[in-house]
Parts: C-alpha cells; sequence; structure tokens
C-alpha cells in the first residue's frame, strides 16, 4: 500500500510534530477520552520546537480555553501567550533529529508561535456562504428561516465546518503546522463524506420532488407519493417546506465550489502531508470507537499515525500483586499508612491489569497500529506546564504491537 | 521527596517508627473525608413517587451504565421497569452483551426479588414510520421513500422533530396501560441525550415551533409536554468528579430550571473510594508523607524498603490524595446546585455487566426503590 499506511511500523510522534513535510494532523476519538487536550498538547510541543502552530479545537473545557487564551465567540486563531517556552526544560527542545537520524528542523533555534481557536460552525458556515456567491444573493440565504436550521443543528455541519475551517486556515498558507481536533462522536469522520452528505441534501432532489410535483420519480410512486407529500407537509408544515424549497435555489450555484472544496481538503488529508491520530482511553467503549476510527480511516486510505492510549496507570513502584497483598495481611490494621499505600498500590495493579488486558486485545485486532501510552495526571490538564508534560509523555516514542504493555506491570 | 536522607526531612514523633500496639489506630483506614462536600444527600420524594426517569450525562461518564443500574434498583422487590435508548447506539445491548435490540421492549435483566427490567432501543426512522402508516398507510411509497433517505430529509427540516417523535414513544410507554388498566411499567428509565442537549431535547414546547399546527406528531407533542413537567418525571444528571463533566452538569441544572422541567438528583459516577484518613491526604497530595513510617511499616511486613520502592509508593499515594482532594472540590462546587446527590464509587475491576448489578446495589443502599 502506500507509504503513508507502512509509516505506522512506529509511533513517533516527535517526527511526525516536527517534519516540516507534515501540515496537518487530525485528532479523532469518542467523547472524554481527551482529545482536545492531546491535540493542544502536540500543538504546544510542536511550537517548542520551533514551527508556527495552529490548533483549531471544537469544544475546549472552559480552563483549557482559558489557558489558551480563547475567547467566548472568536472564529479566528489568536495568538497563545508562551511565558515559559524559554524555560522548557532539554527534553522539550528541538535537537533537530527525528528517530533515524534524519535533520527534521533547521539547527538554527527559531521561537515557535501557538495559535489557537475554537470552532464557531455558524459563523465558518456564513463566512463559507458570503465568500462564494454575491453579497445580494449571500443576504438573501443568511435570512432565510431554513438556513438557520441547517447552519447550526443539520446533523454533519459541525463536522464539515471544521473541515472548511481547515481548508481555509491552510489556504492561507500561514502556519507550519495545523492541529485540528474533531466532534466528539463516531459521526466525526463523516466529514470524509460530508461533500456527498451534505450535497445530497442541498442538490435538493427530495424538495424538489415535495415542493414542485408532477415530475420524475413522483410519476412512478404515484398516488402513494402524494401521500407521503401530505404526511410530511403534515409533520413539519407547509412554510418550513416552502423556505426550505427557496434556500435550496439560492444555494444551488453554490455547490460546485463547495464540493470542490471539499475535494481539495480531502485530498490534503490524504496526502502524505496529513497524519491522523486516533485518541482512547482504555475503557471498553472508548476502544471500541478508536476501532472504528481506525478502521474507517484506512477504508479510505487515509494516513493513520497511531493510537494515543490516554490515561493510563502504569505502576510507580515495583511490587507485585501477592507481595503486596501478603504484606498488607501481615501489617493487620497495625500500620494505616503503610496499609493505605499498599491498597493504593494493589488498586493500581489491578486497575493496570485490566488495561493490558484491554490493550491487548485491541492490538489483536489492530497488529500493525502503534500506539503511544500517556500516563494519567491526578489532575485534569487544563494549564501550559500540564500541557507540556503531556507534550513529552506523546513524543516519547511508541510502540506496535503490545511490546510496551507486556513489560509493564508487576502483576 | 527525600526517601534517603532518613530522618532529615520527615516529621517525626509519636507517629513515626513503630506503631505496634498502637490502641488509637481507627477501625478503618478508607473514606474519612465527607462524601457530599455540605450537599443534601440520598434518594428525594420527587424521584420516589416519579414515574419517568430522564438520565442524561456528558459523554464517557458511564451514563447508561448508571441508566441501567438505576433501572435495576427501580426494578427490586418485584417492579417491572423500562430502560429505554433514544439515540440509536445500542448501548443496553452492548452493556448487557446481548445482540442489538430490535425496536421492541424486550426482557433484559431479572432484579433481586423477582423485579423485571425491560429494553427498548428507540430507533427514530420505525418511530416516525410507525406514525406516518398509522395516520396514513404509504405502503409501497413508505418502503420507497425510507430507502431514499425520506425520514433524514424530514428530520433534517425539522430538528425539533427527532426529539418529538423519541419523547413521543417515551411518553406512551408511560402511559401505556395494561389489561388490567394497570400501568404497563412501575417505572420507565429514558437514557436520554448527553448533558449539552438534554434541555432542548427535552424542552419540546420549543421544537413545536418546527411543526405544522396541526396533526397527529402535535397531537403527540402536547401530550409529552404535560408529562414531562408533571410530578411523574424527574431528570437525573451523571458526572464524573472531574471539571469539565462537572461545569456542564452545573450549566445543564440551569438550562433544565430555566425551561422548567424537574431536576432529580446528581449522581456521581466512578468516585474514588480514599485510602486515607482525612488528616494525611493534605501532607501526602504535597509529597510530605512520612516515608519514615512507610519504610518501618514495609520492613514490620517482610519487604526490603528499598529508596526506589518507597519513593514509588509514596508517588503513587500522592497521586491518589491528589486525586481524592480533586473530587473533593469537585463535590463542593456540585453542592451549590441544592440538588440531592448519590454516589457510586470507581469499579477498579472496571464497570462491566457484573459491575452495574454491584451499582444496583449500591443505589438500593442509597435509598433507590424505595
Amino acid at each position: 500500500m502506500t507509504a503513508a499506511l507502512r509509516a505506522v511500523a512506529h509511533f513517533d510522534l516527535r517526527a511526525i510534530l516536527t517534519d516540516p513535510s507534515i501540515r496537518v494532523v487530525v485528532t479523532c476519538g469518542s467523547g472524554g477520552v481527551g482529545k482536545t487536550t492531546t491535540a493542544a498538547a502536540m500543538a504546544l510541543f510542536a511550537a517548542g520546537q520551533g514551527r508556527k502552530v495552529a490548533v483549531l479545537t471544537i469544544d475546549p473545557a472552559k480552563r483549557l480555553a482559558q489557558s489558551l487564551g480563547l475567547g467566548e465567540l472568536d472564529n479566528v486563531p489568536r495568538r497563545v501567550v508562551l511565558p515559559d517556552l524559554d524555560d522548557a526544560g532539554p527534553d522539550d527542545r528541538a535537537d533537530g533529529r527525528g528517530i533515524d537520524g534524519r535533520v527534521t528542523v533547521s539547527q538554527e533555534r527559531k521561537s515557535g508561535e501557538l495559535w489557537a481557536m475554537m470552532l464557531d460552525t455558524r459563523l465558518t458556515f456564513d463566512e463559507m456562504v458570503q465568500s462564494n456567491s454575491s453579497a445580494e444573493r449571500a443576504a438573501q440565504i443568511l435570512e432565510n428561516p431554513f438556513y438557520r436550521t441547517i447552519s447550526t443543528s443539520f446533523a454533519g455541519t459541525q463536522e464539515y465546518m471544521a473541515m472548511e475551517k481547515l481548508s481555509q486556515l491552510a489556504g492561507t498558507g500561514e502556519y507550519d503546522l495545523i492541529v485540528v481536533d474533531t466532534p466528539p462522536s463516531r459521526s466525526a469522520l463523516d466529514f470524509l463524506d460530508a461533500p456527498q452528505r451534505l450535497g445530497s441534501f442541498l442538490d435538493g432532489r427530495m424538495i424538489r420532488l415535495l415542493t414542485s410535483p408532477g415530475r420524475g420519480v413522483m410519476r412512478v410512486l404515484g398516488a402513494g407519493f402524494q401521500l407521503f407529500t401530505k404526511a410530511v407537509t403534515s409533520v413539519v408544515g407547509g412554510q418550513m417546506l416552502a423556505d426550505a424549497g427557496r434556500f435550496v435555489q439560492l444555494f444551488e450555484n453554490m455547490l460546485g465550489g463547495f464540493r470542490e472544496r471539499a475535494q481539495a481538503t480531502y485530498d490534503l488529508l490524504r496526502s502524505g502531508g496529513a497524519a491522523f491520530v486516533v485518541v482512547a482511553t482504555p475503557e471498553p467503549d472508548a476502544l471500541r470507537e478508536a476501532s472504528y476510527f481506525a478502521d474507517r480511516l484506512r477504508a479510505d486510505l487515509m494516513p493513520l499515525a497511531g493510537l494515543v492510549l490516554n490515561r493510563t496507570h502504569p505502576p510507580m513502584a515495583d511490587l507485585s500483586m501477592a507481595a503486596t497483598a501478603e504484606a498488607a495481611g501481615d501489617l493487620a490494621r497495625e500500620d494505616p499508612l503503610t496499609l493505605a499505600a499498599l491498597a493504593i498500590h494493589g488498586d493500581r495493579l489491578t486497575t493496570r491489569a485490566k488495561e493490558i488486558k484491554m490493550r491487548a486485545r485491541f492490538d489483536r485486532a489492530h497488529p500493525d497500529l502503534a500506539v503511544i501510552e500517556v500516563p494519567a495526571l491526578p489532575f485534569d490538564a487544563h494549564d501550559l506546564p500540564a500541557l507540556r508534560k503531556i507534550g513529552t509523555s506523546l513524543t516519547r516514542g511508541g510502540t506496535a504491537g503490545g511490546v510496551q504493555a507486556g513489560s509493564v506491570g508487576g502483576g | 521527596m527525600s526517601v534517603s536522607g532518613s530522618g532529615s526531612g520527615s516529621v517525626s514523633g509519636p507517629t513515626s517508627g513503630s506503631v505496634s500496639g498502637s490502641g488509637s489506630v481507627p477501625d478503618s483506614v478508607a473514606a474519612a473525608e465527607p462524601r457530599t462536600g455540605s450537599g443534601v444527600t440520598g434518594w428525594p420524594r420527587a424521584a420516589r413517587r416519579a414515574r419517568l426517569h430522564v438520565v442524561t450525562g456528558k459523554g464517557g461518564v458511564g451514563k447508561t451504565t448508571v441508566a441501567a443500574a438505576l433501572a435495576l434498583a427501580l426494578a427490586s422487590g418485584g417492579k417491572r421497569v423500562l430502560l429505554a435508548e433514544v439515540e440509536e447506539r445500542q448501548g443496553i445491548a452492548r452493556l448487557f452483551d446481548v445482540p442489538p435490540l430490535p425496536y421492541q421492549e424486550r426482557k433484559i435483566a431479572v432484579a433481586a426479588g423477582g423485579g423485571e427490567v425491560r429494553a427498548l432501543a428507540v430507533d427514530i426512522e420505525a418511530a416516525l414510520l410507525e406514525y406516518f402508516e398509522l395516520f396514513y398507510n404509504l405502503g409501497f411509497a413508505g418502503r420507497t421513500l425510507k430507502r431514499m433517505g425520506a425520514v433524514e430529509f424530514a428530520t433534517t427540516l425539522a430538528p425539533g422533530l427527532r426529539d418529538v417523535l423519541l419523547t413521543g414513544k417515551i411518553k406512551e410507554t408511560v402511559t401505556r396501560r395494561g389489561s388490567d388498566n394497570l400501568p404497563a411499567y412501575d417505572a420507565v428509565v429514558m437514557d436520554a441525550p448527553p448533558t449539552g442537549r438534554i434541555a432542548t431535547f427535552l424542552n419540546v414546547t420549543v421544537a413545536m415551533a418546527d411543526l405544522a399546527r396541526r396533526g397527529p406528531i402535535r397531537n403527540q407533542a402536547d401530550g409529552v409536554i404535560n408529562l414531562l413537567h408533571s410530578e411523574d418525571t424527574v431528570v437525573h444528571l451523571v458526572t464524573l468528579l472531574e471539571d469539565m463533566p462537572v461545569s456542564e452538569t452545573l450549566e445543564a441544572i440551569a438550562g433544565l430550571k430555566a425551561a422548567n422541567l424537574p431536576v432529580g438528583t446528581i449522581i456521581v459516577n466512578a468516585a474514588t473510594v480514599s485510602h486515607l484518613d482525612a488528616a494525611s491526604l493534605t501532607p501526602a497530595a504535597e509529597q510530605r508523607l512520612d516515608t519514615e513510617r512507610l519504610v518501618a511499616g514495609l520492613s514490620m511486613a517482610g519487604i526490603d524498603a528499598k529508596p526506589e520502592l518507597v519513593a514509588g509508593l509514596a508517588a503513587e499515594t500522592a497521586h491518589h490524595a491528589v486525586r481524592v482532594l480533586a473530587e473533593h472540590d469537585c463535590r463542593v462546587q456540585l453542592a451549590e446546585a441544592g440538588v440531592p446527590m448519590l454516589e457510586l464509587p470507581r469499579l477498579v475491576d472496571g464497570a462491566d455487566l457484573g459491575g452495574v448489578y454491584e451499582l444496583a446495589d449500591d443505589l438500593a443502599g442509597q435509598g433507590v426503590g424505595r
């Protein structure tokens, strides 16, 4: 297959994030797995390596948004002040070399920049309409009551607009790297076929059927279709249908342009200049979604870099489960502090054993998908130092096929 | 933290060194901090009276697991409970490890004391076609239009329609009566959309703006509004003790209250059970753990207390203490909402089907089903 697909043999995020030919990194995964945090941590790391990076977030936690300096209604990237960039430890510094010793960043140290933005779906849609049609027509579209509905609540609009924004940002040529977060649902990858999805609705076959009966398929369906029209009208009301019909007429001329742009974004993502990172936590649901994402990306021949397994619990002390239990038994209730420490350690070993089992299962299903584990922090990561720490874990280098998982754990 | 320089940094005194023979050791080393800040705990009267329990929560907090546990707890003592999902995720089938649920009520579990839980996955397409069939007898045309994506089309045109159909189906199960004229179900637990969407989802009044002024679905919507604003309904919010779920929970509560929808309880899921007593939490979190005591304790248990081992255990203990304290802050924040709180522990072994029964017992112990 393609070079991009073979590249998963090792998952070297440091190399990916510092490779000047990689211009876009996309994170995907289910809700609550730390996708946005991972995206921000990767962006911060790349900025620390001297690149000019934009991170496009969908719905960041408030405190994370604050630390990235994201205002409420911003739909353009804002520069994030990085006061401690120069204080970063040697671990965070560019050595200018990837894992294979290839020079990836200029040895000459230049200061990177981090820019961040939060997607506003409605505004992005507005901008797209305005830049693709005459002022007069754009105004008519924006005023249409039906536009309100489709620009905010049509399933897939958010995904589609995330990609539209990505294509806008990439088009400016201002950033060395754009890190894109995706909406926290399985439909996040709908953008892969969003041009078709959005198109099939907006090209208005259905609406024309309903608003101008007497032609096409309608003749075949005959009386049954009239009943259906009546049913739909009785449910959504005639006014809604009329607004939708007018909207589709106004919108029709723009469709060609949309499809082209969507296609260009799709091609960019599929090119060697992009990398997809799937994020999951070691929980059955999150891993199932990760499997889905991995399969879907491969089916579309998208460059899947690997899986970030977030919030794992590797033991920090080398004491087996048996020895821990025995010691706790010996102590009985005589020493609450040591007992507590042993109980905490025992829980961690149990949790870790479960994680290893789940990871082994995942590895069997995806033997060639490389995995990087990021140990859980005891608190929510929402400031730059915490993001930097995660960035360090992310760029330590991962393994394929569960080598790492098997070697950790004292159970 | 220093573990090699014995005694130099750590606090010495009566607690360090041997503790053998001490009579003042607490009976249990577990959970000494208050469970729910200053808030109200337990299963409130409104929830006891309600028949429709709407369960929401941010993605990833264990909403489906908690909804299932709640259904089991409510079914104990011979009750009949329906557990319904509305997001077409087949989360219930996955949790109970059965094939995907059809658009049909199926017995899925037996509760303590002979009760029974049935499950239903509400399918939007089936629900809409059910209406169309009922009122318009579409036959062949209905099937063809389904293939053409007509249902997606109709719900795209009027997003509120989706919510009206889903809540309408739930309402039907709550108000249904058997041949004995008693309610078909003692309670219905709905695994509802996430917190970000719950107020919109339940606020059918707004969704109706999208709909025609007359017709079957409109009548349905009127009935739903009555049910959701009656004493028969309560909304429960599942959360983790983490920043983002907590702030989303508080926002959702405000949204529900603004829409005059009845908030029942906050159900904290996966709370860390503290292994440290209250007095040790802060020192442990600040890495001021009495490592000498740890060394002595380990040695007493016959373990070679090597510096790396002691440092590792101390680090794990610090992690744990930081987590417990952070969770406590979250509890305090949640308590400000003034909503009764229930709490479920993090299952170290994972939330599988066995875990659901464990959580159900835990809920029953906090008053659910009584």
